[in-house]
């Protein structure tokens, strides 16, 4: 009940815009227009939720929009064109996926480095390193089977939908499982959850490869659909930290819903398409994104918790 | 004060209080959890303002809207948790909010010198006005907050149970600093559970029951069994539930264990038996819990059933720890009971599945709302969430550091009651307690630590006295 | 007497610590470098490269002023980069190539940059929002209104003021006094005024300086009108090394990311309360004298990011390690 009741607020803002982007263009009401909608979203909410595992455990991942780049650029360069390549390389992305996020985790944990300094260094090794490779310019292509997951449909349904659903689903089982109220539990208060048998820095570990499997898979599908570029990745980290907080979620951890999360992300790109629907494209768009992230968080603002040290 | 009321959110905290005290004058405020002595200090300190009643200060009426108009008006209150900046020196957290100026500047050698005389004053030579809060001691940091308090020139000092985190010997050294405070005609208010605090310290003594006044006695004209029965309405002797008579096999032992505090400690638990552990602050007690289980490991020695090198191990093996710090290391505050009450079972995949009600209704948990905050919950009902949260896993030893502090005397009784249904449920159980009566009356044999060793062994219910002469070191049995 | 011993033992003692490590690795990296330049057959220390190092980080050494300020509250700025660029073009626009321009335009920096630090310090203190996202969305706004109203350079800025960005006086260039000099007002500011002793207070815990009188709101106001500040300035001193205003000229450099990572890097703790100016200007030059070792060995530029990245994260790593076994006492 309670969960239910701190939801709330971003699914009636959600809610709102769906209204109103359905009022200035009908087919959105069509399930094909609606699936459109899902599925541009769909690599976005993924990265959100798995974002939210990591800000729940009181951390912060700001590597994932460079992950997402070196994924897209290290399938094009491997693939270059040729499907028998596509499988394996899939399988590839998502071992770097996880390596990352391993590398995140046991350098925030071990070694004490603040999670944002950690994956602030791997977004600069991280892109640093994949055109230190290429030569500085995306090379090679994508094949089309591997675009299949970003753009085609499996009957009626994108892929990219059902990929959503999938994760989203697992990321809501995850949650719930033993794994995540010890994962809430960490984010709340360490030395407690420690001082209770929980292994504090493998739960936290575990969050950070969630969001790089996250970013695996929404490099896959945005390599899809948006194409070969070095900028696809660009900015996603913050897009995904701006919805998780809109979802409610407290920067700081131990509070928050991985559905409403994911909803901060729909919501997001319900913004965006909102914004184009109604003229306001190109550059101001940012500044009314602007706007109305610092709206939605002072609006919903039960004062988030700077930190908090303990005292002596 | 006179007639002070006060409600929060509809719900009536005080009422009609009256309490006074003279300059020069040590006045203790006593009363159980959740009488209203924190609220009245509060009230006394400008973090609230009361609904009725009014507040005069040498005869003049006055009203504070924030606490620094408080302490303007010579009002200084010391709270439990230390208001207190670890990074900065010592200097700069007594002036902080009033660093004096000399041309715009800081003058920072004004800060230093009238720091140190105010530590001169006091007598107090461990540290000086430059070292960082972070590297002093709970009782130094006590005395800063006092230095602070001093350096505003205030006339009346609110401590809020200051020895609460004080060791036996530290605690000689804070009566010595309240004596100095009544020299310099200070008004001391000083709130405490511990009724021995009351009359060492003491002139006159107030009495809250409920939010109101029950009396206000010197105490001269007062027995500490009186002082009680006011508080609570209820006799000394029903304190402690009956002991076990029977204790059986080892359920855990110790043999050499040592780490760096500790050295050759021996001792043994049996199943039904409640070992308390006695000593002053510093002598390794808890040191000694968390060695046990795992947290700060032995490094040398045996132990059965295993020497855990981690809690995971400990706790594999049957060893539970109720924290002495509840809120830092006990609980996720803003998690709900039912998720901390099974956080240890689902860390360790034991136990199966729960009932929770069940297990809530087993701690005594009033009223048993599983899906309620625990930062929302009593001291009291907080430690029998901790107390739910090691049952869940059966453990066959459960340490207690500390189990009753910041509880209240309704509470603390059930939590003896529970300690002791568990012993004879077959549990071996440590207590550590700073309070000898309470150590007292629940251990069936007691261990005095000293110095990170074990300094003797005592059958149930030796003196107070012979527990402090073991433990300051003063005659070996 | 005695009491000035005190003082200047303190001082002393406060030195010590992170800044001692950062700039111990500063002439770590100076030696090592030398040697690499000298294996390679070239010449480390000449009068080229230390000009390089002072201009490279003279622009990032006065956002990263700044943003000590910010982190020393307990607040970041994320939207330094954008606000950057602004500002730039407010520059460059205003002076149009005349000298009689200068004065306007550097007070309207100066308004446009501390309205900006006015708007995040209510937007984190009266709205309660979380300063990462505060900044963020701040960032955005002028994202959204620089690019709206520009897509290429704009505005020129005139010879005399050019002069900012390119002349120096011996071997020092114009622009690092003008970072030493920001770097000087700012370490007075945290020693010796009341709002620097509150800057440390509010950011060690807001909670304990709230009830020592202090408002706190007004100091992370303040604070932060004073990193934008700060951030104005690296505008104008860009603007005049490049004679004109520039729409990506904050983004390009990176410079918000890179000014937190160089603070951190001084051992500013990101929590806050602890940490200072010194270690900032430290961490600063070590990034510069990289790049510099980089640029002369000819390293590809790509591979620098990935250094760069490793480096911080270790330094940061060093104090954590550091700060653990201090605990542990």
């Amino acid at each position: 009940m309670r969960a239910l009741r701190s939801m709330g607020p971003i699914f009636l803002v959600l809610a709102v815009l769906l209204v109103l982007i359905a009022a200035a263009n009908p087919f959105f009401l069509e399930p094909a227009g609606f699936l459109a909608f899902v599925k541009r979203a769909a690599p976005l909410v993924i990265l959100a939720a798995g974002q939210y595992f990591v800000i729940v455990s009181g951390e912060f991942d700001l590597s994932v929009g460079s992950l997402v780049t070196v994924q897209v650029v290290v399938a094009a360069r491997l693939i270059d064109g040729e499907e028998s390549a596509t499988w394996w390389v899939l399988a590839l992305l998502i071992v770097i996926g996880l390596l990352v996020g391993l590398v995140n985790g046991v350098i925030t944990t071990g070694l004490r480095v603040p999670s944002f300094i950690t994956t602030l260094g791997m977004m600069l090794v991280l892109s640093g390193a994949v055109f230190l490779w290429t030569g500085g310019a995306p090379r090679g292509a994508l094949s089309e089977t591997f675009r299949m997951f970003g753009r085609k449909d499996l009957g009626a349904v994108p892929w990219s939908v059902l990929i959503l659903l999938v994760m989203g689903g697992a990321a809501i089982m995850l949650m719930r499982s033993d794994f995540g109220k010890r994962l809430m539990a960490t984010g709340d208060n360490e030395r407690a959850a420690g001082l209770s048998g929980v292994r504090v820095n493998r739960t936290r570990i575990l969050a950070f490869v969630i969001s790089g499997l996250a970013a695996a898979v929404a490099g896959i599908l945005l390599g899809g659909f948006a194409g070969v570029s070095a900028q696809v990745g660009q900015g996603l980290e913050f897009q995904a930290i701006t919805a998780v907080v809109l979802g409610g979620v407290a920067l700081g951890g131990g509070r928050g819903s991985v559905v409403a999360a994911m909803a901060g992300a729909l919501t997001l790109e319900a913004l965006f398409t909102l914004l184009n629907l109604y003229g306001i494209s190109g550059a101001l768009e940012y500044a009314v994104q602007g706007v109305i992230i610092i709206a939605a968080v002072a609006a919903g603002a039960v004062r988030l918790p700077f930190k908090r040290v303990a005292r002596a | 004060m006179r007639g002070i009321a006060k409600s929060f959110l509809g719900v009536r905290v005080l009422s009609g209080v009256n309490l006074e005290v003279a300059a020069g004058e040590v006045h203790a405020v006593v009363g159980e959890n959740g009488a209203g002595k924190s609220t009245l200090m509060k009230i006394l300190a400008g973090v609230h303002s009361p609904d009725e009643g009014s507040v005069e200060i040498d005869g003049v009426s006055v009203s504070f809207a924030h606490p620094v108009e408080a302490q303007r008006a010579g009002v200084a209150i010391i709270y439990q948790e230390f208001n207190l900046l670890p990074e900065r020196s010592v200097a700069e957290n007594v002036f902080l909010g009033r660093e004096p100026v000399r041309r715009g500047l800081v003058d920072r050698t004004a800060m230093e010198t009238d720091t140190t005389r105010l530590l001169k004053e006091l007598g107090e030579t461990s540290f000086v006005s430059h070292d960082l809060v972070r590297h002093l001691s709970i009782a130094q940091q006590q005395v800063v907050e006092i230095l602070k308090a001093l350096s505003q020139d205030a006339r009346i000092i609110v401590m809020d149970e200051p020895t609460a985190a004080l060791a036996e010997h530290e605690v000689e050294l804070l009566y010595r600093l309240v004596a100095r405070l009544r020299e310099r005609g200070i008004a001391v208010l000083y709130i405490s559970h511990r009724l021995r605090e009351v009359f060492d310290l003491a002139e006159r003594v107030t009495v809250l029951k409920d939010g109101a006044l029950v009396r206000t006695a010197d105490t001269a004209d007062i027995t500490s069994d009186e002082l009680v029965r006011l508080m609570v309405g209820r006799d000394l002797g029903t304190y402690f539930p009956p002991r076990g008579t029977e204790t059986g096999e080892v359920r855990l032992s110790v043999r050499g264990g040592g780490n760096a505090v500790l050295d050759g400690i021996d001792l043994q638990v049996s199943e039904g038996e409640i070992l308390g552990v006695a000593g002053l602050q510093g002598s390794g007690r808890t040191e000694l819990a968390k060695a046990i289980f795992g947290a700060e490991p032995f490094t040398r020695g045996t132990m059965s059933p295993l020497r855990p090198r981690s809690v995971r191990q400990a706790v594999a093996a049957g060893i539970g720890l109720v924290n002495e710090d509840r809120k830092a290391e006990g609980l996720a505050l803003r998690q709900s009971v039912r998720d901390n009450a099974l956080l240890v079972s689902r860390s360790v995949r034991r136990g199966g599945r729960t009932d929770i009600r069940e297990l809530l209704e087993s701690v005594r948990l009033q009223p048993p709302r599983p899906e309620q905050e625990v930062r929302y919950l009593s001291g009291g009902n907080q430690q029998k969430v901790v107390l739910a949260k090691w049952i869940t896993v059966a453990p066959k030893v459960l340490i207690f550091d500390e189990p009753t502090r910041g509880v209240d005397v309704g509470a603390k009784a059930a939590i003896h009651d529970l300690m002791r249904g568990l012993a004879k449920d077959g549990m071996a159980i440590m207590m550590i307690s700073s309070e000898l009566p309470e150590l007292i009356g629940m251990s069936d044999r007691i261990i005095v630590m000293r110095d990170g060793r074990i300094a003797g062994v005592l059958p149930a219910g030796p003196s107070e006295e012979t527990v402090m002469h073991l433990a300051a070191g003063e005659v070996t049995p | 007497m005695t009491e000035r011993t005190l003082t200047s033992f303190s001082l002393r003692r406060k030195v010590t610590g992170s800044t001692l490590i950062i700039y111990l690795a500063l002439i770590g990296v100076l030696l090592i470098g030398w040697v690499l330049v000298a294996v390679d057959g070239g010449n480390f220390l000449t009068l080229e490269t230390v000009v390089g190092i002072q201009q490279r980080s003279a622009a990032l050494g006065i956002v990263a002023v700044g943003q000590t300020l910010a982190i020393l509250v307990g607040s970041l700025d994320l939207s330094v980069a954008y606000l950057i660029s602004l500002t730039s073009l407010v520059a460059a626009e205003i002076m149009a190539g005349q000298d009689s321009g200068i004065l306007p335009a550097v007070a309207a920096v100066i308004a446009v940059s501390a309205l900006i630090g006015l708007v995040n310090g209510l937007v984190i203190t009266r709205l309660h929002v979380h300063a990462f996202i505060a900044t963020l969305g701040v960032a955005l706004i002028i994202k959204g209104v620089v690019d709206h109203l520009y897509d290429g350079p704009s505005g020129s800025v005139p010879e005399s003021f050019q002069r900012l960005g390119y002349d120096r006086l011996g071997p020092v260039p114009v622009s690092a006094l003008l970072w030493a000099a920001v770097a000087v007002a700012a370490w007075f500011l945290l020693r010796r005024t009341r709002l620097g002793y509150r800057i440390y207070a509010v950011g060690g815990d807001e909670e304990v300086a709230r009830l020592s009188g202090v408002r706190t709101g007004r100091i992370i106001v303040a604070t932060h009108v004073l990193c934008s500040i700060c951030a104005g300035i690296a505008g104008l001193l860009l603007a005049g090394r490049l004679g004109a205003g520039a729409p990506t000229v904050g983004t390009d450099g990176g410079y918000d990311l890179e000014s937190i990572a160089a603070v951190v890097l001084g051992g500013t703790a990101l929590a806050g309360g602890k940490g200072g100016v010194p270690g900032t200007v430290g961490g600063v030059l070590l990034l510069a004298v990289l790049d510099s070792v980089f640029n002369q060995l000819e390293v590809n530029a790509f591979f620098k990011d990935v250094v760069r990245g490793v480096v911080i994260v270790a330094a940061v790593a060093v104090y954590a390690r550091r700060t653990v076994r201090r605990r542990s006492r």
